[in-house]
């Protein structure tokens, strides 16, 4: 039993826990150009996830803050992008990839603003509030969800949006049988950029020591003379704004799109991460895609437990792991 | 006796609904190693963590070098001069070693003659330097705790019962490293272990119920046998 763990452990550990459901996958499917097609989708639709989880996990890691009101800015930055989008169509429509490149970066630019600036007033004037009493954020931030979906509803209407993709993500990529969506490999080449981004900022930075220091013990890292108070605004700040961008993405991803975008994700991300180990962005990162590849690979293979299955694997890893794969050590 | 570099005076402290200090009263003289001592649940981790501003006190006055720090924030308190090493060590063991030192410097950069002078005293530190935190034994982890709190020049330097859980021939060792880090710092030691709080205090104050039952010199309580069976058996005399 420990021979085989440790042979575990030095192939990969937890990290292979991704390639193995893709191995299994790919023995039940049977079809390769199949099997490369939905594992594209779930690499895709997992960074796009992980874009909207890996801020909550912090989050959460750093001062136990329950943000259920994370989703409203996954809901305004894919309304916000389309926006965006839908006023530049001139460029998005243009056979030149310049300024198809150019409007996808301004309406994920203006979701990332908007990130920014209301996950600031957010975190100043709904959580400061609230902060060590778990009830009243969970009350607090679900009303701020509520009213934000209202005020979509005020400003952009009832009807579902359409999102118009960019020209040069509109088609596909064909290798032998297999086809591949420019816009999936597009969103999992930016939320590879992110998580690396996000991995540098946290290991190779003191800004990123004084975080992983403050999800493990925050009172300690005050004694040593910060004020987490401070350093947590700036991971809400940022949490906001990757939250809008990944809404921006998933606008994209889904062409149409409602009020309830948000709330609709915040399921998926909250079994991201508690799948993951609250408080660690590799643990989101390794979450988001199991979720994003288990819901690829049932949807083909047994459509009516789709709803189901990542509620079973996240039900499975926590019978395994009651933390998480790879929880913030406490 | 040398000027006090820390005065509590009249502090209560309060956690939740629990009246946990009555009024403690205590002044720590400049440089050396002072002990408090006192059973579980006397009060002596509470004075501590109210002293770094961890629980604030309901009253009472916390001069550091003459300034009043109760109201400070705990960073700010730590900025002052103040290291504390917690009875639970406080590692962050995610953490590398190093990452667990540099994190305790000003600028993020270590001072190699103060660095050498560290795993002189703890040469384990040096050994693991870049293993995850967690996988040290209980013994490294507090060398590293300790280790952190001297990695900077501090004037006080609270330290919560260092000696918990650890093999005689660690404590041993960790005599010696107090009496090093003590030449030049002050040291407010919590301990219960009178062995090792006798081998290392100058003075000494005794806490009982949240109220300071007895001050004065280290070496007239060693010498005094029945106030030390008075006092080092007060917990078990009031609870009987």
């Amino acid at each position: 039993m420990d021979s085989t763990s440790n042979l575990f452990e030095r192939f990969g550990g937890i990290n292979l826990l991704p390639v193995l459901l893709a191995i299994v996958a790919f023995a039940l499917i049977g079809s390769p150009s199949t099997w490369v097609t939905l594992t594209v989708a779930g690499l895709a639709m997992g960074m796009m996830i992980f874009l909207m989880a890996s801020g909550l996990s912090l989050v959460f890691g750093l001062m136990d803050v329950l943000n259920f009101g994370h989703s409203a800015f996954v809901s305004f930055g894919a309304f916000i992008a389309a926006s965006v989008l839908a006023a530049l169509a001139a460029w998005v429509g243009a056979d030149s990839i310049f300024l198809n490149l150019l409007a996808i970066f301004l309406a994920i630019c203006a979701a990332a603003l908007f990130g920014l600036v209301a996950g600031w007033a957010f975190e100043r004037v709904i959580i400061k509030p609230v902060y060590r009493d778990h009830l009243r954020q969970i009350l607090i931030t679900m009303g701020a969800l509520i009213v934000a979906e209202q005020l979509i509803l005020a400003i952009w209407g009832g009807s579902p949006i359409s999102v118009p993709r960019p020209n040069f993500l509109t088609g596909s990529l064909i290798i032998g049988d297999v086809s591949i969506e420019l816009y999936r490999l597009f969103a999992f080449a930016l939320g590879l950029a992110a998580y690396i981004a996000l991995y540098m900022i946290l290991n190779r930075t003191r800004v990123g020591l004084l975080v992983r220091a403050g999800v493990e013990n925050r009172e300690m890292v005050e004694a040593l003379g910060f004020r987490i108070d401070r350093l947590f605004i700036g991971v809400f700040v940022l949490g906001s704004a990757l939250a809008a961008i990944g809404g921006a993405m998933w606008a994209g991803y889904e062409t149409l799109i409602t009020a309830a975008i948000g709330s609709e994700m915040m399921i998926i991300v909250f079994i991201v991460i508690i799948i993951g180990g609250l408080g660690s962005i590799e643990g989101s990162l390794l979450g988001a895609l199991m979720v994003g590849l288990m819901g690829n690979y049932v949807a083909f293979l047994a459509p009516k437990m789709a709803l189901a299955s990542n509620m079973i694997l996240m039900m499975v890893i926590l019978l395994w792991r009651p933390y998480g794969l790879r929880p913030a050590v406490k | 006796m040398t000027a006090p570099i820390l005065e509590l005076d009249g502090i209560s402290t309060d956690i939740a609904q629990y009246h946990i200090l009555h009024g403690v009263s205590l002044s720590v003289p400049e440089g050396g190693v002072h002990v408090l001592l006192g059973r579980n649940g006397a009060g002596k981790t509470t004075t501590l963590r109210t002293i770094m501003g961890l629980w604030k006190a309901r009253e009472g006055a916390i001069r550091f070098r003459g300034d009043d720090i109760a109201h400070l924030h705990t960073s700010e308190i730590s900025r002052k001069g103040i290291a504390f090493v917690p009875e639970n060590m406080g590692i962050f063991g995610g953490l590398t070693v190093e990452e667990n030192m540099r994190l305790a410097t000003n600028d993020g950069s270590f001072d190699r003659e103060r660095l050498g002078r560290i795993y002189t005293l703890f040469p384990a530190l040096e050994k693991f330097w870049t293993k995850s935190a967690w996988s040290l034994s209980g013994g490294q982890k507090q060398m590293l705790a300790i280790a952190r709190a001297i990695i900077e020049r501090r004037d006080l330097i609270l330290i919560d019962e260092p000696t918990k859980g650890l093999a005689p021939a660690i404590i041993l060792n960790m005599v010696d490293a107090f009496r090093e880090i003590a030449r030049e710092t002050t040291i407010l030691l919590v301990e219960q272990n009178f062995l090792f709080a006798k081998s290392l205090g100058q003075t000494v104050a005794v806490i009982d119920d949240g109220r300071i039952a007895h001050t004065g010199n280290m070496a007239d309580l060693v010498e005094d046998t029945v106030l030390q069976t008075k006092l080092l058996s007060l917990s078990l005399d009031a609870h009987q």
